[in-house]
């Protein structure tokens, strides 16, 4: 198979390309950026013109919630609506059910992954068994079983000589960790942002520092142990202000934040809208700047999905006893591209958020469109606005908090290995 | 997605009464003028008037409640409605399909309003906003959010004692950060035009940013009593003792428990107020619960005037757009 994408802008933030050129692909690969080859002959064309050529996005975390809440969404549903996003390569966090802590769970979602073959889904391991937080997994069993990084999800990790065991053992081994800083005590019972809204509202609060107080005991495990270190989702301006000095201090260590939480705030659950209960919470105006400056500044490598699919009965009760966070594969990259229009960053640097750095955090090949690359390629039309709603998503979770939003730029093909997983019209590949 | 006040119908007038906050005052003046008419029902020998015959209200108590429940109940009988009392067992619905559920199953046997109460901030909105668009909801408290005819009933119980609210100082004292009476009465006082609004308590019982609600804070009882007309007392519940918020009854007490010689600092004719049930000698001393100055029970009273006033103005913006779609 032999394939040709012509007249779109290639934006490859690897090599720095951002200009209007011919992609041959041939089998899985990449085979020229620029002039096709002489003897080039393509088997089917794509006119990519007025669009946008450029690397499937990686996705540091979304759940596809299989194992164990298939009722929520399933690896089939949900990589189907990453294929729709342009995503081609997720890495899921352990919270199944069972807990990603054995070869086994991870074999299986890797191989339903690959029977549905809508995009690379790589898992990440628990950092410790069952996330209980008292021991450390077999990490490196499990990252030869196709894990490509260590976390503890949204559980815990208290017991600080533990951590620093769990830190440890991944560095002796180059493994990554990806942690998500939150003081469990602090933040117990919050469901909302401790500030003026939660306040009106009565709701009880989650303050910033609880992400803080977290984030200098990390920062300080990081130090001690040299383990390789992604922090994320974050949500709070001071958390990448600590984290910017560290990096500048050498510590490896590296951070990202959800594409919700640079267009949304607090302000955004003063109706008790429980479609804006996330996790991290949504804060303030102030930090949403402070996310939107580090994401500039470079010290936020990554935008990441933070996809969470859930039923309809899950969103609908009072606030509190709703479950936390969104369906956003597919309103990742529209969302991110928001922030062009708005002067945050060029177009390369979003897309590079979206791709070429995320594969630098896991260190994997992918996110660029060298030649010789696996060809994971997400075209997509930077003019085309349509409305976020049921009609429109793919995912089997509709709990978009952006539900109504007119947004600008659609995916209209996206190539994993150079096969086409998702094409125009192609609505619903699934079901 | 409506972003419109869940509370005000297509006229302006009152559908739902969820919260304080975001009302006009004249509005809350009705309400207040209303329950006037409703204070000298309960004096009569016949305690009833025909305004709701033929209406069913559910009285849906999805935390347990006798007082507030109670005034309601009598409330809606006063004013000849039917009245359904349905206590629910939280820990049996905690999933939002039941609760909707349940409300289908009300709105199936053609309820007209329901009054709420729930442990979760927000609860009253989210029926509001799910239920058949002929069904009014009262909130009867909703976590720390809102208790809006609570406040109400101390507003209508301080114009009662003090005319006009212009020119009046008021404290409130106590656990803001878990009273959602405590949020009801700093909107409705600040939508009335108090001159002063004053929350008096240790930093760990105000919520953060409080100020941003238009009060002033203090950390001192005897100088945030000062020169104050209104002094209004908030239950300690007990639990909070377990969550590091304060150190013993004992301490609270000495520090923010009102007592005679406390009291004396604000104006003379100050009134006490507490939205009950009391802690004699947690938050108030027996003296000065009992004292010429305590509201105390004139509050409980008042409290089915004020309700009556709601449900009729609420049922009574029904029947008028009804009337007008017919």
């Amino acid at each position: 198979m032999k394939l040709h994408i012509h007249g779109g802008r290639i934006i490859d933030p690897a090599s720095g390309t951002d200009q209007t050129a011919d992609l041959c692909i041939e089998g899985e690969r990449i085979i020229s950026l620029g002039e096709p080859p002489a003897d080039f002959a393509p088997d089917q064309q794509i006119d990519a013109s007025g669009r946008v050529v450029c690397p499937g996005l990686v996705d540091l975390q979304a759940r596809l919630r299989e194992p164990g809440q298939e009722h929520k969404g399933t690896v089939a549903s949900e990589t189907a609506a990453a294929a729709a996003g342009g995503i081609t390569t997720l890495c899921c966090p352990p919270d199944t059910n069972p807990v990603t802590d054995t070869p086994a769970v991870a074999n299986l979602i890797q191989e339903l992954a690959r029977s549905s073959g809508n995009v690379q889904v790589l898992p990440i391991g628990a950092l410790t068994p069952g996330l209980a937080g008292e021991r450390i997994s077999e990490m490196v069993v499990l990252s030869q079983a196709g894990c490509i990084a260590f976390s503890n999800a949204d559980r815990p990790i208290v017991n600080t000589e533990v951590l620093r065991r769990a830190m440890e053992y991944a560095a002796s081994h180059d493994l990554t960790v990806l942690l998500r800083p939150q003081d469990p005590w602090l933040a117990a019972n919050g469901c909302a942002h401790e500030g003026a809204v939660s306040t009106r509202l009565g709701l009880p609060g989650i303050p910033a520092f609880a992400e803080t107080i977290e984030v200098t005991r990390l920062l300080t495990l990081i130090g001690q142990t040299g383990a390789r270190t992604h922090l994320g989702p974050l949500s709070t301006a001071r958390a990448i202000q600590m984290i910017g000095r560290a990096q500048f201090d050498g510590l490896p260590v590296s951070a990202s934040i959800t594409a919700h939480h640079l267009h949304l705030s607090e302000i955004d659950i003063s109706d008790f809208n429980s479609q804006c209960y996330l996790r991290p919470p949504l804060r303030s105006q102030r930090d949403q700047d402070g996310l939107r400056h580090g994401l500039a500044r470079g010290v936020i490598g990554a935008i990441c999905s933070d996809h969470q699919p859930q039923d309809l009965d899950a969103k609908l009760a009072p606030f509190g006893e709703t479950e936390p966070g969104a369906s956003a594969l597919e309103t990742l990259l529209p969302l991110s591209l928001r922030l062009v229009e708005q002067g945050v960053m060029a177009l390369p640097e979003v897309i590079a958020t979206l791709s070429w750095h995320p594969a630098q955090i896991l260190g994997i090949p992918v996110g660029t469109l060298s030649p010789g690359t696996i060809a994971n390629i997400c075209i997509f039309d930077p003019d085309q606005y349509w409305t976020v709603g049921p009609e429109t998503l793919t995912s089997h979770g509709q709990n978009s908090p952006v539900t109504g939003w007119e947004l600008k730029g659609r995916v209209t093909h996206t190539l994993l290995a150079g096969r086409l997983v998702h094409q125009p019209g192609a609505c619903r590949i699934y079901s | 997605m409506k972003q419109h006040n869940i509370q005000i119908d297509d006229n302006g007038k009152l559908r739902h009464f969820l919260t304080t906050e975001g009302l006009k005052r004249q509005l809350l003046a009705d309400i207040l003028d209303h329950a006037e008419n409703f204070v000298t029902v309960g004096n009569r020998s016949i305690k009833k008037i025909p305004l709701l015959r033929g209406s069913t209200i559910a009285n849906l108590f999805f935390e347990p409640s006798t007082r507030t429940r109670t005034t309601f109940e009598l409330a809606a009988k006063r004013l000849s409605a039917d009245v359904l009392n349905i206590n629910i067992n939280t820990s049996a619905t905690t999933k939002g399909e039941s609760l909707l559920d349940m409300l289908r199953n009300l709105e199936a046997m053609h309820c007209d309003m329901f009054v709420v109460r729930h442990a979760q901030s927000g609860a009253a909105h989210f029926i509001a906003r799910h239920v058949a668009p002929h069904i009014r909801v009262i909130n009867a408290g909703d976590g720390s959010h809102a208790h809006p005819t609570q406040a109400m009933l101390d507003m209508f119980t301080i114009r009662r004692h003090k005319g006009k609210f212009a020119d009046l100082r008021v404290a409130i004292v106590g656990d803001i950060l878990h009273s959602r009476v405590a949020r009801s009465q700093i909107h409705a006082l600040t939508t009335l035009g108090v001159h002063e609004v004053r929350v008096i308590g240790p930093e760990t019982l105000l919520p953060r940013e409080v100020q941003n609600l238009g009060v002033h804070v203090h950390h001192d009882l005897r100088a945030g009593l000062a020169d104050v007309d209104v002094i209004i007392m908030l239950r300690l519940q007990r639990e909070r003792m377990t969550g590091a918020l304060i150190p013993s009854e004992r301490e609270y007490f000495e520090l923010y428990g009102l007592t005679a010689e406390k009291l004396a600092f604000a104006r003379p004719d100050a009134i006490v107020m507490h939205p009950g049930p009391i802690n004699r000698g947690v938050e108030i001393d027996s003296e000065v619960a009992d004292g010429p100055q305590s509201v105390i029970l004139e509050q409980v009273s008042n409290g089915i005037a004020i309700r009556m006033a709601v449900m009729s103005i609420i049922m009574g913006n029904r029947f008028g757009n009804d009337r007008e779609e017919t």
